[in-house]
């Protein structure tokens, strides 16, 4: 036990049933499905005239999305005065978060589907192309992960 | 939009970024970990949600014949095509090495964690090129979204980012 969670489980098992409530929350009372990734996209709406950006299901969602959003960061904000803990900032270095970022945004979009809306959303509506999704990236994030440090990556 | 909707995704999202908070997600570090399997705390994460959100997502719509603030059910439009496999393994290779992805890239922003500022901010760039440059072929001009039968053949023309349809919720139109 002690092997595989070396920083205990309550908080990460906690965490994931509040998740599961909070997406469950807004289906229940909007009837939309509270993937994350889609508001990258959604956004750029309001200022590129591209035609995939104006997309009906992206102008029509770009509201309640970003509301959504919105309310990730009063979460965030709300858990530090709840836990009474200091402001903490990764160590992640800046390129890898750049480099990184990227390649989430690029993929997630291309791919229709984060670790929320494949991992979570896809996985509760029982889609197969989604549990292929979660196992695709999960194997590249793992290899990608493991690869960086055997190549002397600091973090 | 009515403002009950825009309410609830505000109050979803609020208790989303809190769960991702509580479960120290919104540290990339947290991420890297799980990926080298050093804590696979993720898992349980993963797990709870999954777990919590599956049983929502299949009794509400047996048991309400619609959403309390809402026109009707969404669905989590996936296809099995090579766009939803590659984007995944494009997605897992930024996710590997940065340990960020876009839920908790947000919420860190709350917690304070500034440094995912310049994830999110990447995370707009490459979203930006993938509409722009890499969109289903379908988008690329705007008359040919209408064509209705396109998406059959070709999987790159899957236009699947549609969770409701303007039909089903016609008060969206207005924005």
């Amino acid at each position: 036990m002690q092997q595989f969670f070396p920083n205990g489980f309550g908080h990460y098992l906690a965490g994931g049933l509040i998740i599961g409530a909070a997406v469950g929350l807004l289906f229940v009372m909007t009837g939309l499905i509270g993937g994350m990734s889609t508001v990258f996209s959604s956004t750029w709406s309001f200022f590129s005239k591209q035609p995939f950006f104006q997309q009906e299901c992206l102008t029509g969602s770009r509201c309640w999305r970003l509301a959504y959003a919105a309310g990730l960061v009063l979460g965030g904000l709300a858990w530090m005065g709840w836990s009474a803990s200091a402001p903490w900032q990764t160590g992640v270095t800046w390129w890898q978060l750049a480099a990184g970022g990227f390649l989430v945004g690029f993929g997630a979009r291309m791919s229709n589907g984060c670790t929320s809306g494949h991992g979570i959303c896809g996985l509760a509506s029982l889609q197969l192309p989604s549990l292929l999704a979660v196992l695709t990236f999960l194997a590249t994030a793992i290899a990608t992960a493991q690869l960086f440090v055997w190549f002397g990556g600091a973090s | 939009m009515k403002p009950a909707i825009l309410a609830w995704a505000l109050i979803s999202g609020a208790l989303f970024g809190f769960g991702l908070s509580l479960s120290t997600m919104i540290r990339p570090e947290v991420v890297l970990s799980f990926l080298r399997f050093n804590d696979i705390g993720l898992l349980l994460v993963l797990g709870g949600a999954v777990v919590v959100t599956l049983i929502v997502y299949q009794l509400a719509p047996r048991l309400l014949a619609k959403p309390l603030f809402g026109s009707a059910w969404g669905k989590h439009p996936s296809e099995m095509n090579a766009r939803t496999l590659g984007g995944a393994a494009i997605f897992g290779i930024g996710w590997g090495l940065s340990g960020v992805c876009p839920g908790p890239a947000i919420a860190g922003l709350g917690a304070g964690n500034w440094p995912l500022l310049v994830a999110v901010l990447a995370i707009f760039a490459g979203a930006w090129a993938q509409g722009r440059f890499f969109a289903p072929k379908a988008l690329t001009v705007v008359e040919t979204t209408a064509q209705p039968g396109r998406s059959e053949t070709d999987p790159f023309d899957n236009i699947s980012t549609q969770a409701l349809t303007p039909a089903e919720y016609p008060e969206e139109e207005a924005h």
